[in-house]
């Protein structure tokens, strides 16, 4: 593959997606080191973009993650998320992101077993930024939900019976079940 | 653990085995994108974090049945051309390869699994199986996938699925692909409406080497573009049916070539051999374009002696990592063009070549055997 700025070999690949674009640049070892990415750096892209110091003071209003920071303008530019958190925080309008990309909007294929197994173990970080305006939006669907909560399983099911999604309703049913084998009618 | 040089001495599993419709499908992969809660995405992590995920996964995966006694490496650890042979290899992505520090990749003994931490996701988890092999490939994934999970807390949502670095791979995280050969589709020129058809029912369609619409040796995949809103079976069996029918499209394409047009494919595949087995310099792209008329010919038993994973093997030894690891040294492009020649004429003193195939012969064999009438 050929480099992108000259003719030589590419040995350095980036893809990002750049307002809602996937772009991939393949560059030269010479062309990547003049432009700043070498292999050592390989995230350094991403990092120049995201590194809390290039991030403007003045967006207080904005919707922030606030388990990794990311923010809302980030996602809109880089199209990829900060953390597993960030699909909460910027849950507004993601439906309608997922609505173009997908088939659907809800998962339903595989589910890890071992879920409720494990504790959830956020690292602390940025956390001290100062985001008074911008109350952190509770989150829909927490990922780090130890235990998938029965009352919200109950909840879904509802929902997916009355809007007819049976096979949703049938799964979400046995799951119920094996939470609370005892509770059983 | 495994070393490198063992790693790579050995032709993976695949690279050897004939899978179903492997004259046309070289390989299937399923990989799946699996990440951590508590930690960033890698593309939004500092060296630190990606560092200590690394530390507290790696043994973890280093130790599931089917990654004992493989090969582990920590990117730190790896020169460029390594990387690049494993790239070329299928074994990690190319932008994996361009990542260093907090990186590492474990990869089974058999070169089928293939396990890359901090790619854009914490784990991207790779199947790899000959010929049209996709469920195949998925149980081998799943597996692996289930042991992990049962280890480590994955971010998952009950309605998002497993969730991704990247929206796109939201939900299964799966994505399936096939690498397909398809040089009569290419030659009859019905291969652009093929892939506007693919296309349009989601798939994506791309040349495996070559930018746009090139595609170099007639090599393509076709992979899905959706993950969520579908279980993996379901979007697995609509990907293989849509091979079976371009596998279909492509031996129909073939017999008709051999059917009505045997003088001028004879004439290709003859200068194809001719120049494989004679010539000095040979660029990347003219090797791999000829070496696929070439396997074109082995599959029409118009090659004497010709063994197709002979040239599947040398589809991946002709490029420029594996030339360079081969030399020991880094090569110019035009010591790899001269050393790609070597390499080629080398290998094919082998084979008979399409002059030993008896022009008089009535067809009446068909593709049966390749019974070589000496
Ligand atoms: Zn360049
Ligand atoms: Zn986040």
């Amino acid at each position: 593959m050929k480099c992108d700025v000259c003719e030589n070999e590419a040995t350095v690949f980036l893809t990002q997606i750049i307002n809602g674009q996937m772009t991939t640049v393949n560059l030269c070892e010479t062309c990547s080191k003049a432009k700043g990415v070498t292999e050592e750096t390989g995230f350094g892209l991403a990092e120049a973009f995201l590194s809390p110091s290039h991030r403007t003071e003045s967006d207080t209003m904005e919707i922030v993650c606030d388990a990794c920071g990311f923010t809302a303008s980030q996602l809109k530019k880089i199209g990829r998320m900060g953390c597993p958190e960030c699909y909460a925080a910027f849950r507004d309008g993601l439906d309608g992101l997922l609505r173009n990309m997908h088939k659907g909007t809800r998962h339903v294929g595989k589910r890890p077993s071992h879920i409720s197994a494990v504790a959830p173990q956020m690292l602390p970080r940025q956390r001290s930024a100062p985001l008074k305006d911008a109350p952190p939006p509770p989150p829909v669907a927490p990922p780090a939900a130890p235990p998938p909560d029965v009352a919200k399983l109950r909840a879904e099911l509802d929902l997916a019976v009355k809007e007819e999604r049976y096979e949703d309703a049938a799964r979400l049913k046995s799951e119920i079940e094996s939470l609370q084998p005892k509770a059983s009618k | 653990m495994m070393r490198f040089a063992t790693l790579i001495k050995n032709p993976a599993d695949w690279m050897k085995g004939a899978g179903p419709h492997s004259d046309v499908v070289m390989t299937s992969r399923v990989r799946l994108a699996r990440n951590l809660r508590g930690y960033p995405f890698p593309g939004f992590s500092q060296e630190r974090q990606r560092i200590e995920l690394l530390e507290r996964a790696r043994p973890v995966v280093e130790e599931l049945p089917e990654m004992r006694d493989g090969y582990s490496e920590d990117y730190t650890e790896l020169s460029k051309i390594r990387k690049q042979v494993l790239v070329e290899r299928h074994l990690v992505s190319r932008e994996h390869a361009a990542r260093s520090s907090g990186c590492a990749v474990v990869v089974d003994r058999k070169q089928s699994i293939s396990i890359m931490i901090n790619e854009e996701d914490h784990f991207r988890i790779q199947g790899i199986r000959p010929g049209l092999n996709l469920a195949s490939a998925f149980e081998v994934v799943d597996r692996v996938d289930t042991e992990l999970e049962s280890l480590l807390p994955y971010a998952f949502d009950p309605k998002l699925g497993y969730l991704t670095a990247c929206p796109t791979n939201l939900g299964t995280g799966m994505r399936a692909s096939v690498m397909l050969h398809l040089p009569a589709l290419v030659l009859t020129e019905q291969i652009n409406p093929v892939i506007k058809a693919i296309g349009k029912i989601g798939l994506a369609v791309r040349g495996l080497y070559g930018e746009g619409t090139e595609a170099l040796g007639n090599l393509f995949q076709i992979s899905n573009q959706h993950t969520l809103g579908e279980a993996e079976p379901e979007i697995i069996a609509q990907i293989e049916k849509v091979i079976e029918g371009v596998v279909r499209s492509e031996v129909t394409a073939r017999a008709k070539l051999k059917e009505d047009h045997q003088t001028m494919l004879q004439d290709q595949i003859g200068r194809a051999f001719a120049i494989l087995r004679y010539a000095h310099i040979l660029t990347s792209k003219e090797a791999l374009n000829l070496l696929s008329m070439l396997r074109l010919g082995a599959d029409l038993d118009l090659v004497g002696n010709c063994d197709r994973s002979l040239i599947d093997m040398l589809l991946l030894e002709i490029q420029p990592a594996h030339l360079q690891l081969n030399a020991a040294r880094e090569l110019s492009p035009e010591e790899r063009d001269s050393m790609r020649a070597d390499l080629t004429r080398t290998r094919l003193q082998s084979i008979d070549g399409p002059g030993s195939f008896p022009p008089s012969q009535s067809n009446n064999g068909g593709p049966a055997s390749p019974t070589n009438d000496e």
